[in-house]
């Protein structure tokens, strides 16, 4: 009991310290994010309001989640107060603690890492003794859930299990790595809190959500930024029927020059979601533009059309707000319904919907003129749901001469259809179908191959150069 | 093109001072550059356009087919000769990047705007180069993004630096070094030649032996090796990265991986290997045969596809054509191992 009593109140200094650093933390962080306000404010230190991606247990679970006070998250069975990520860097690993005012989330030292070559090598043990009767376990449910209400450590309970495991002595080195790991899953969770760039936010959905991002794979989305050219003061066409992801990570390549214009058939547009999760700068989301491709393929008009179009403008506009608030609903129910949290079991919402820097507001008619004048840097499609050919033949004329493209679909078909049609019509070069293929590996002394689960696909890409009509 | 006679031996300071320097290079030529198109555009107004045209002095892309390409810069009084005849420079001025330009003979060419992809497949080749693929999971996995600092070694043909420039511009910038004195100069001329020089420092220093140099400590937003020994380097990149930096080693080797993700132990997290490849297609108008008959009882092998007439039931006889794709027989089997890594954040 004393030892535990001691480690209360050391564990309480600890939280105060951390209060008083606090105001410190947040001078560094103002000082920092201004210095880094270049960097499409890429702070290296959370603030509040910041958007987060929270990486439970190695992947296990996978929350976006924006930082306030009041945003809570419950791990396990514990509700956790999201205040003590704010002001901390990004890249911090934290861990379920307990106090006597409740579990709280407390920053952890990553794990020095494992096994020796030579262990491995002079392992003479194995599992032909082991019997899976479920006996080798002496401690209990309610032994654990006694040392819980005394204050024990998560890693505490962890040792505990270890040292009343019959058979832990007699596994392999491996199989106790795995015990362990398994183990410090269950009783003492951690938290990664990740900077939500392109590349995780991708690699998120894609694990746990692909259909909501079209089985857009990291590479093939790394591919089509490549392939399009996005670089800055670029004006790029996208078409986006993934989510918001492909505006969301041309804008942090463009990083607060040029602009995105997200085009969209009809009166709708498609949903931008992802975009919000993204930290991206109130100067970057300036550059996202929405625009109706019929904006786009009418002729410039004389004054008299320009006063008819103004009308509509009026009209548009105020539709622009209703489909703005009926997008915050979206996001607030989709928190509930889990999109934001990317495992399964979440109870509270973890994003809380505060006022969201406004991106995609609709181009406006000199910006619109200057594109069709100018017209754009480059074209990225991710649109599942359209037509490629025709999409392609209607939105090719819209780029500058010499500009690159680059389309992403799931299917081949209408890939190379398109391609054929883009050959037969003369209208681009260097046109290619391409299909990106990933795999990683498991790195480890003695035991290095490649990882026993892979995607087996990550969509297919038509990329070309649009040239000049004869 | 200015002969750099006399070259300058690359000292650290060199490295703080923007290389188009008017010391080394006249004012006069610099203005010029201003005006002529480059790569990127840094500054808005240079950006492509429907109105902008070839000038003299512009880098253009000279595409003959998708794997016959060569950069060429504009210069009035020159030809280019190749397979297809004799054109003139002169006849490219005043027309629109994209343009299909002809030869005496009658042959053309179609003249490109330059963009990192295709300087990719048009630079010269001083050593292997990173293509595609590598190049862009590389960029996104470092979350390279403008105004970054990242830091290179070695250089090589400045395939993989093109690209980084072009993600931390305008306001980031590349330190890009290799102990080949000879081929950083060279690359130095590349980067001109393409615009990058003010976002990218070739240094000329031995990073294996003597590490990244200590002014770049802590200020690293990303650091990529291509060494045969990344290992030795890796304490050097760690010192070098901002909190939660990341690290990228390409090596062709699995034992250059292994060795490399041991040391990336001690210091760094989220340790990942990935091999990345590519499949291309081949897309084509087939006509397929077709069978006659009912097709009752047949059971061959024939490629075959039946149609119904929009004007009645009747099967037709002639060929069927349709578009069809299938993968290239050959395709580059394996480029290198890339090995990611973050800076494990300190309490």
């Amino acid at each position: 009991m004393t030892p535990l009593a001691l480690k209360y109140s050391t564990l309480r200094v600890e939280g105060r310290a951390a209060a008083w650093e606090y105001p410190n933390l947040c001078c560094r962080r103002e000082r920092e994010r201004e210095r880094e306000a270049k960097m499409c404010g890429r702070s290296r230190v959370t603030w509040e309001g910041c958007s987060v991606l929270l990486d439970i247990n190695d992947g296990d679970r996978l929350v976006f989640a924006r930082l306030s006070p009041a945003a809570k998250l419950k791990i396990g069975n514990k509700n956790c107060s999201l205040q003590p990520l704010i002001g901390r860097a990004f890249g911090t690993l934290f861990q379920v603690e307990t106090a006597p005012e409740g579990p709280f989330l407390s920053p952890a030292q990553v794990n020095p890492e494992e096994l020796r070559d030579a262990e491995v090598n002079a392992e003479s043990r194995d599992n032909r003794a082991l019997l899976d009767n479920n006996t080798a376990q002496s401690l209990t449910g309610e032994d654990i859930e006694t040392m819980r209400r005394q204050g024990a450590r998560g890693n505490e309970i962890v040792e505990a299990l270890i040292a009343n495991s019959a058979t832990f002595e007699k596994k392999t080195s491996f199989s106790q790595e795995k015990y362990r790991l398994k183990k410090q899953k269950k009783y003492a969770p951690k938290v990664l809190m990740r900077r939500p760039a392109a590349r995780s936010i991708c690699e998120a959905y894609f694990k746990k959500y692909p259909s909501k991002i079209g089985f857009l794979r990291v590479d093939t989305l790394s591919l089509l930024l490549s392939m399009a050219n996005v670089s800055s003061n670029f004006d790029v066409l996208v078409v986006d029927m993934v989510g918001g992801l492909l505006t969301g990570a041309v804008a942090e390549r463009l990083g607060g020059t040029g602009f995105v214009c997200n085009s969209y058939f009809g009166q709708a547009p498609y949903s931008m979601d992802i975009v919000r999760i993204f930290n991206l700068s109130d100067e970057i989301f300036k550059r996202i533009l929405r625009s109706p491709i019929s904006d786009l393929l009418t002729q410039n008009e004389s004054p008299e059309q320009i006063l008819k179009h103004d009308a509509c403008n009026v009209e548009s506009q105020s539709n622009d707000q209703i489909s703005a608030s009926a997008s915050m609903e979206e996001l607030s129910h989709s928190s509930e319904n889990g999109i934001s949290d990317l495992g399964a079991d979440i109870t509270e919402p973890a994003i809380e919907v505060r006022k969201a820097p406004k991106a995609g507001e609709r181009a406006q008619k000199e910006i619109i003129n200057s594109w069709k004048e100018n017209g754009f840097s480059s074209l990225i499609i991710a649109a599942p749901e359209l037509d490629t050919w025709t999409l392609v033949r209607d939105l090719l004329p819209l780029l500058a001469n010499s500009a690159p493209f680059a389309i992403y679909h799931q299917y081949l078909q209408p890939l190379a259809t398109c391609m054929h049609n883009l050959q037969l019509g003369k209208m681009a070069i260097g046109l290619q179908i391409t299909e990106p293929w990933l795999r990683e590996y498991q790195v480890l002394p003695s035991r290095t191959h490649p990882c026993m689960q892979m995607s087996a696909f990550g969509g297919y890409i038509l990329s070309g150069t649009k040239i000049c009509s004869t | 093109m200015v002969a750099r006679q006399g070259k300058i031996k690359q000292t650290l300071w060199v490295l703080f001072v923007p290389s188009l320097s008017p010391l080394r290079k006249p004012f006069l030529l610099w203005h010029k550059d201003l005006k002529t198109h480059k790569m990127l555009a840094i500054d808005p107004a240079k950006k492509l356009s429907f109105n902008r045209s070839i000038s003299n002095g512009d880098l253009v892309i000279v595409y003959e087919r998708h794997d016959n390409m060569k950069a060429i810069t504009v210069s009035e009084a020159s030809v280019l000769q190749n397979r297809f005849g004799v054109f003139k420079h002169s006849d490219w001025i005043g027309k629109p990047f994209g343009s299909k330009v002809f030869s005496n003979k009658g042959g053309f060419v179609y003249l490109l705007a330059p963009t990192a992809e295709l300087w990719t497949l048009v630079l010269s080749h001083r050593t292997q180069i990173l293509y595609i693929a590598d190049i862009s999971f590389v960029v996104m996995y470092l979350e390279i993004v403008p105004g970054c600092l990242v830091l290179e070694s070695g250089t090589g043909s400045g395939s993989l630096t093109t690209s980084l420039a072009r993600a931390v511009a305008p306001t980031g910038h590349v330190y890009t070094f290799d102990f080949h004195e000879q081929r950083a100069g060279s690359a130095r001329d590349d980067f001109e030649r393409t615009g990058l020089s003010s976002l990218v420092t070739v240094g000329v220093r031995d990073i294996q032996g003597e590490g990244f140099p200590d002014e770049f400590t802590g200020m690293a937003d990303a650091v990529f090796l291509d060494l045969p020994q990344p290992w030795l380097t890796i304490p050097s990149a760690a010192k070098m990265l901002k909190q939660d930096g990341t690290l990228c080693s390409f090596s062709p080797c699995i034992e250059q991986v292994q060795r490399s993700s041991e040391v990336l132990r001690t210091s760094f997290t989220d340790i990942r290997t990935f091999e990345v490849l590519l499949r291309t297609y081949e897309v084509r108008e087939e006509k397929l045969q077709n069978i006659q008959g009912n097709g009752d009882g047949f059971n061959g092998s024939l490629p075959c596809k039946r149609k119904q007439c929009s004007d009645g039931g009747n099967v037709i006889t002639s060929p069927i054509s349709s578009v069809v794709a299938r993968p290239c027989g050959e395709a580059r089997g394996h480029t290198g191992y890339l090995t990611f890594a973050r800076l494990k954040c300190l309490l």
